[in-house]
C-alpha cells in the first residue's frame, strides 16, 4: 500500500466527525459607508499611505515621493519614469537592485487595506517582494468592503500567483517593537487614480 | 522518566526571574488585548468564528475526499504532489527532491510541520545548509534553540539577547540594542541569502481543494522571497491544512491575523498556484500521527488550529512559564493537547499546566474545546494509569469525598472549624504543594450551601 492509499484508508477509517453544511457568504461581511476613507485609516495603521489622484498627476506624484531613487520599473502602460523593464529580466536575481517598483493593483479591500495583485502583467512574483519600495496604483474605483466580496473577484484559472498587500513588509519579532521593511519592500504607498 | 519533559520543573526555572517572568506575561497579554480589540471592530465576529468551525468540520468529515481533489487541481497546475505517512518519509521526499536538483543551500519559512518532523537537522546532516528566514526563527536558529512561541518564535527574548547573538554571529556593533538596527543587520544578511538559495521551503496555512493552490501568509515577505527567486519551491503541509473553496478563504483571512496579533490582515498573503517561470513547485501532504484524532470524540476538533497562537497568549500558564518549558513543537493549550494525544506518557503534565478557565476556548476563531479537553486528558492520563501517584491518590480521595453528599458537607463544616485554629505547620509543608508560594483563603464563617439555603429557602 502506497503512503497516500494509507493515510487516506486511516482517513476514512472510524472517523468521528460529524458532516456540516459549508456557509454561504452572499450578502454577508462589514460594508463601509466611504470604502477609501476605511481604507486609508487601515493602510496608515500599518505604515502605508493612500493617495487619491487624477491619472496625470501619476509622474509628478511618485517623483515627489521618490526624488532620488535610481533603478525603477512599472508594468503601468506609458509610465514614463521607469528605467528598467523588470518583464524583460529571464531571471529574477537580476531583480536585486530595483530601488522602486510602481505595480499595477487589481484591487483594494476596505476592511483590512489589501490590495489583490496578480502577476498577469509582471513576469516575475518576487517583483513585489525584491524592490526596496513599491506603489501599487489602481483605479479609484476599484474597491471592495470586505474580504466575501474580494474572493467574488478572485479566480485561479491557470497556474500563476497572487497575493494581498497591506503595506510594507514588517516584523515585530525583537521584543515586540515594529520594524517596517523586514525583508521585502520598506515603505508602500498604495496610488488610486481617477 | 526524563526529567526534560516535565513542565512544573521546566516552568520553576522560568519564574525563577521574576522580572522576566512579568514582563512575558505582560508582552503577552499586550498581544491578546490587541487581539480583543481587533475583533470588536467586526459585527460578524462570532458567525465568522462558527463559519470557521462548520467549513473545519465538514473538511475533516470528507477529508479523503477534498484531498485528492486538491492533487487533481494541483497537478493541472503544474504542481507535484507528495504523500508522507510520517516524519521520516517527509524528511526523505524533500531531501530526495532537493538532491535530485543538486540544491546546497536552502531558505525556509516558517512551517510549525518542518519543526515537528526535524526537518532541518536532516538535512543538515545530508551536508546541506538550511536558513530560517522569518527574523524570530532566525535568532532562535542562531541561537541553537526551539521557538517558544507558533507566531512569535522569539517572544522569550529581550533586545539585549538578540544583540548579544547578533554581535557573535554576524558581527553587529557591541551593546546596540536598537530593533530597526538589528533587523536591518538581518535583512542585509538575509538577503545574500535569498540570492544564494538554490531552493525554497515554506509553510502552508491554507491549501485549496478546488483550486489545487496554497496560501501563505506572512508580514516580513520572507516566505514570498524564498518561494520566488530560486528555480525550486517545496510547501510542506500536514494533512488537516485543506479546505474546500477559495472563497472559504474569506472567513479564516478575516480571522487569522486579528486573532494573531489584532492586525487585520498579514502584509503578505500569498497564493501560490504553480512554479516559477522554468522552475518546479512540490506539495508534501503528511499525515504523521494526525489520522487518529479524526477517531476520537474528545479530541477531533483538536486538529482544526489554523495555528494563530490567540490561545498561547491569553493562557495564564504559558504567559508565566514560556513555550519552552511544554517541551512540544506547539507550546500553549493547543500543544497540550496534541502532544498528550499523541505521546500521553511523554506529556503527561501538559495537561496539567491549565487552570480550566476556558479563556483559551473563548479567544480559540475556530472554537477547538481546548478547556474542555485538557480536563479530559487528566481523565484519560489517570485511567491509564500514567499520572504521578500523588495526583493518582488526591483524585482518588476528592472523587470518593464528592460522591457523598452528606460526608462532604460534614468534612467542609469540620475544615471551616478546624483550619483556623491550626498552627502553620500543619497547613504549610511539603505534602500542601499548592501551598508553596500561595496562602490559602480565611475560611468562610458558611458554606455556599448554607447561605443559599438562608437566602433563598423559601424561595419555591
Amino acid at each position: 500500500m502506497t503512503s497516500k492509499e494509507l493515510i487516506l484508508k486511516n482517513i476514512k477509517t472510524n472517523n468521528v466527525v460529524q458532516d456540516t453544511s459549508l456557509p454561504d457568504y452572499s450578502n454577508f461581511g462589514l460594508t463601509f459607508e466611504d470604502k477609501h476613507s476605511h481604507f486609508s485609516t487601515m493602510l496608515e495603521s500599518v505604515g502605508g499611505k493612500a493617495l487619491f489622484i487624477k491619472k496625470e498627476e501619476l509622474e509628478e506624484t511618485i517623483k515627489s515621493l521618490y526624488p532620488d531613487e535610481k533603478l525603477i520599473t512599472s508594468n503601468i502602460e506609458g509610465f514614463s519614469l521607469a528605467n528598467f523593464d523588470a518583464n524583460e529580466e529571464a531571471d529574477p536575481h537580476n531583480l536585486k537592485d530595483i530601488d522602486l517598483a510602481v505595480v499595477k493593483g487589481e484591487f483594494a479591500v476596505a476592511e483590512n487595506g489589501a490590495v489583490w495583485v496578480k502577476n498577469r502583467d509582471n513576469r516575475h512574483r518576487s517583483l513585489y517582494f525584491i524592490a526596496q519600495n513599491i506603489i501599487l496604483v489602481l483605479e479609484k474605483s476599484a474597491i471592495v468592503n470586505n474580504m466575501h466580496e474580494a474572493y467574488e473577484l478572485i479566480s485561479f484559472g491557470e497556474p500563476s500567483y497572487g497575493a494581498f498587500i497591506s503595506g510594507p513588509s514588517k516584523t515585530a519579532d525583537i521584543e515586540q517593537s515594529l520594524v517596517i521593511g523586514a525583508h521585502g519592500p520598506k515603505s508602500g504607498y498604495v496610488i488610486f487614480v481617477e | 522518566m526524563s526529567v526534560l519533559h516535565d513542565h512544573p520543573a521546566k516552568a520553576k526555572e522560568f519564574v525563577a526571574n521574576d522580572e522576566r517572568m512579568h514582563w512575558h506575561d505582560q508582552a503577552l497579554w499586550f498581544v491578546r488585548e490587541k487581539r480583543d480589540k481587533a475583533s470588536k471592530t467586526i459585527p460578524e465576529w462570532e458567525t465568522l468564528r462558527r463559519y470557521a468551525d462548520q467549513i473545519k468540520s465538514h473538511t475533516m468529515a470528507n477529508l479523503d475526499k477534498y484531498l485528492l481533489e486538491f492533487e487533481k487541481n494541483a497537478n493541472e497546475k503544474g504542481i507535484t504532489v507528495h504523500f508522507a505517512k510520517d516524519a521520516k518519509e517527509h524528511n526523505e521526499i524533500v531531501h530526495r527532491i532537493l538532491s535530485e536538483n543538486n540544491v546546497k543551500k536552502v531558505v525556509k519559512s516558517k512551517s510549525m510541520l518542518t519543526e515537528e518532523c526535524h526537518l532541518n537537522p536532516y538535512l543538515e546532516s545530508k551536508g546541506m545548509e538550511v536558513i530560517d528566514t522569518d527574523l524570530g526563527e532566525r535568532i532562535v536558529q542562531l541561537r541553537n534553540e526551539p521557538p517558544s512561541h507558533i507566531v512569535l518564535p522569539a517572544i522569550h527574548l529581550k533586545e539585549q539577547d538578540v544583540s548579544d547573538t547578533f554581535h557573535e554571529k554576524m558581527g553587529t556593533e557591541k551593546g546596540n540594542y536598537d530593533p530597526t538596527y538589528l533587523t536591518r543587520a538581518a535583512r542585509a544578511d538575509l538577503r545574500q541569502k535569498f540570492l544564494d538559495a538554490d531552493a525554497g521551503i515554506t509553510g502552508v496555512n491554507f491549501a485549496i481543494a478546488n483550486t489545487g493552490g496554497v496560501v501563505v501568509c506572512t508580514n516580513e515577505g520572507n516566505a514570498d522571497m524564498g518561494a520566488s527567486l530560486p528555480k525550486l519551491h517545496i510547501a510542506c503541509m500536514g494533512i488537516e491544512k485543506v479546505i474546500p473553496r477559495l472563497q472559504d478563504l474569506s472567513v479564516f483571512t478575516r480571522l487569522l491575523a486579528r486573532s494573531a496579533t489584532g492586525q487585520a490582515i498579514t502584509s503578505y498573503t500569498s497564493h501560490f498556484h504553480g512554479p516559477v517561470e522554468g522552475g518546479q513547485m512540490h506539495i508534501v501532504i503528511v499525515d504523521n500521527k494526525r489520522t487518529p484524532f479524526l477517531q476520537s470524540e474528545s479530541y477531533k476538533k483538536a486538529l482544526n488550529c489554523i495555528r494563530c497562537g490567540a490561545c498561547m497568549n491569553t493562557c495564564p500558564i504559558y504567559r508565566r512559564s514560556g513555550g519552552h518549558s511544554y517541551d512540544y513543537v506547539i507550546p500553549g493549550p493547543i500543544g497540550s493537547t496534541l502532544g498528550t494525544f499523541r505521546d500521553p506518557k511523554k506529556h503527561k503534565t501538559l495537561s496539567f499546566a491549565c487552570t480550566l478557565c476556558g479563556s483559551c476556548s473563548n479567544v480559540c476563531p475556530v472554537k477547538i474545546d481546548l478547556d474542555s479537553q485538557l480536563y479530559t486528558h487528566r481523565q484519560d492520563l489517570r485511567e491509564k494509569n500514567i499520572i504521578s501517584n500523588q495526583k493518582r491518590l488526591s483524585m482518588q480521595f476528592a472523587s470518593w469525598l464528592m460522591s457523598k453528599p452528606a460526608l462532604f458537607d460534614f468534612a467542609g463544616k469540620v475544615a471551616r472549624k478546624v483550619v483556623p485554629l491550626l498552627p502553620k505547620f500543619m497547613i504549610y509543608n511539603r505534602f500542601n504543594v499548592w501551598g508553596k508560594q500561595r496562602d490559602i483563603p480565611t475560611m468562610p464563617k458558611k458554606s455556599f450551601k448554607e447561605i443559599y439555603k438562608e437566602e433563598f429557602g423559601n424561595d419555591k
